[in-house]
């Protein structure tokens, strides 16, 4: 079965800023694609590559072993949940939903019936006569889901649906649109900025950072095992550590990555540092320690003594939490 | 820091009538409101409403026929006079070019705004609306006279047909009837021409403004989900723009209703409603049949209002 999405050595440049470059890419048929990165950093590009909307500079775009490349949005099977919706204003729900199969000269009959199954598998049946102005921002949400999914495209491209939702909201959707993957078997290409949403909903993960992928692996690898600097410090802040810094908490001089949440604070053993910071975060307390001018981050699972600002303590962790980098990155 | 200098967390009034006035306004929004509303609303009302209830009125009186003086006694007798065939000709002659010119605008302008609205930047948007509102800055006569001048037999336009070889089409577009003349510029296509012309920016200007207004992405969301261009245009585009284009066509469609200079200049002796009026009120002195006649085009604006309400073209504001 060939790849839902290919890229091969893909550009697209706007002028003198190369928004997309050289990237190589392979999305699986089925699986929870995530493309996690800053803004700017490619991904909503690499993502309009493949919905149409922007044609590669160089490269070799493939969508289910078909060249995409040269193909308007039109006749792609793909289709696209926009970060701010773009539902039709002068559409009602139902109308919005049933815009594809109309489109497709579907029976007016027939395409709304389908159309009342999909807001049904989003949750919002009997929504269909309202006017997208008179719902609320999830609720939109919803209905751009519903748009797309009723077509039943090869692939479902996200483009940060979830941004504008507040926090339970998101994570509920989250938690619904994992489920609704399952269940339809659609391949999904997510774009995110947001390394939490990425992990915990995505199969797999690519890294971007100035149009290239950093990294692509799943959750545990990317959190666990980061390749680069960068990745080890966008996907979950982990404390970089410099070469130097390494060497004097007795490793190779190597890059090397330390997650905050691994390093233990006791009263012997391991280092000394000094506290210069803490914040309270509900779940945890995060605390800044300072090492003879290197900064270290550090957090305290809820319940623990908080050391206060100032007052001199020691800390150490698993050897198996120091990961190294190598030392070009 | 002494006590003197520091501030309050409270700060003191400004003092004055002007200060005492600002926290009045604050206080009372409303206030502001009326006194801001107030003259222009009295000009609104007295001014222009006002004179134009009077003009309703007058059509409602009858003009003596011996004595030629006007009747101030309730009479449908006027709008009896209206539905005359010689009036009703020039009412009909009235609305059908201003139909047509309304036509021909929308769709010379949608092509323009569209491209201003979604490509022009900078500069070239700068040179749009240069392009667009410059010649509205010259006088209309003069525009009108100059049109007259292009239109002739020896004009401008007959002589680069000449060039081309392609006389016979314009003998032959103008021996046609109805449409036809001697020369362009005394047929009814030479008026059409003039009124697209000087009408034109009135129709882009509002269509450019909401076409502005439609994002980009409802336009990808429609190609994302299988509509070709041909299909978007008209399931997206002309429905989000309609507001504008109607808007448009009130300029073109109202004005064309009124002028009666373009047809005067351009155009054979048949009359236009503006005509009719202008010779009723002045030389005829039949100012309750004028007043009848004005009354045509405010009719005629609200029913087409009313209809493309009902055919929903504002349900996109």
């Amino acid at each position: 079965m060939p790849h839902a999405v290919t890229f091969q050595k893909v550009s697209r440049h706007f002028g003198s800023v190369r928004a997309v470059d050289a990237v190589d890419l392979e999305v699986e048929a089925g699986e929870f694609f995530a493309m996690l990165g800053p803004s700017g950093s490619g991904k909503t590009t690499c993502l309009r590559l493949i919905a149409g909307f922007e044609q590669p500079t160089s490269g070799h775009i493939e969508i289910f072993g078909e060249t995409a490349e040269g193909v308007p949005p039109y006749r792609r099977n793909v289709n696209t949940v926009f970060q701010d919706y773009a539902l039709f204003p002068h559409l009602n729900v139902a109308d919005n939903v049933a815009y594809g199969q109309m489109i497709r000269g579907v029976g007016k009959a027939e395409r709304l019936r389908d159309a009342e199954a999909a807001l049904e598998m989003v949750k919002l049946p009997g929504y269909g006569a309202r006017k997208p102005g008179e719902l609320s921002g999830g609720q939109r949400q919803r209905v751009a889901l519903a748009r797309a999914l009723v077509n039943k495209p090869k692939v479902l491209l996200l483009d940060e649906p979830l941004g504008a939702l507040d926090l339970k909201l998101r994570e509920q959707m989250q938690e619904e649109l994992k489920t609704l993957q399952k269940a339809l078997g659609i391949t999904f290409v997510f774009v995110t900025h947001d390394q939490g949403e990425a992990l915990s909903m995505a199969d797999r993960i690519a890294v971007f950072n100035h149009g290239k992928i950093m990294q692509t692996g799943t959750p545990e690898e990317i959190y666990r095992r980061p390749k680069t600097r960068f990745v080890a410090d966008f996907v979950g802040s982990s404390n970089v550590l410099s070469p130097a810094f390494t060497r004097r908490l007795g490793g190779p001089a190597e890059w090397a990555s330390l997650r905050p949440e691994d390093i233990r604070i006791g009263a012997e053993g391991g280092h000394e540092a000094r506290v210069t910071g803490s914040s309270f975060l509900g779940n945890a307390t995060r605390l800044t320690l300072d090492m003879a001018g290197e900064k270290l981050t550090v957090l305290l699972p809820a319940g623990s003594a908080v050391p206060a600002p100032g007052a001199s303590v020691r800390f150490s962790w698993e050897p198996s939490a120091l990961h190294l980098m190598g030392t070009e990155t | 820091m002494t006590a003197a200098a520091a501030p309050g967390a409270i700060l003191p009034g400004r003092g004055g009538l002007g200060g005492a006035l600002s926290d009045a306004f604050w206080r009372n929004p409303k206030l502001l409101l009326f006194v801001m509303l107030t003259p222009p609303l009295l000009w609104l009302g007295i001014i222009y409403l006002g004179s134009l209830f009077a003009l309703l009125i007058q059509s409602f009186f009858s003009i003596d026929e011996f004595s030629g003086l006007v009747v101030r006694e309730f009479t449908l007798k006027t709008y009896g006079e209206l539905l005359r065939p010689s009036n009703l000709d020039i009412i009909v002659r009235t609305v059908t070019m201003a139909g047509l010119v309304t036509i021909a605008s929308a769709i010379i302008a949608f092509p323009i705004a569209y491209y201003a609205a979604r490509y022009a930047k900078g500069r070239w948007k700068a040179i749009f609306y240069l392009g667009v509102m410059l010649p509205l800055w010259s006088s209309y006569l003069v525009k009108v006279y100059a049109w007259k001048l292009i239109l002739a037999k020896e004009g401008i336009l007959s002589w680069i047909f000449a060039k081309l070889h392609l006389t016979p089409l314009i003998d032959g577009w103008l021996a046609l009837p109805v449409v036809g003349g001697n020369s362009l510029s005394v047929s009814p296509t030479g008026t059409f021409l003039v009124f697209v012309y000087v009408w034109l920016p009135f129709m882009i200007l509002p269509v450019q403004a909401a076409l502005e207004r439609v994002p980009t992405n409802l336009l990808e969301a429609s190609a994302d989900l299988g509509a070709s261009p041909r299909q978007t245009f008209s399931h997206v585009l002309l429905p989000l723009a309609l507001p504008g284009v109607i808007a448009g066509s009130i300029f073109t469609f109202s004005l064309t209703l009124g002028d009666y200079i373009i047809p005067q200049i351009i155009g054979t002796s048949h009359l236009f409603i503006g005509m009719a009026v202008y010779a009723h009120q002045g030389t005829a002195g039949n100012i309750p049949l004028a007043a009848a006649f004005t009354v045509v085009p405010v009719v005629i604006m609200g029913i087409y209002l009313w209809l493309a309400k009902r055919a929903g073209a504002f349900n996109a504001l």
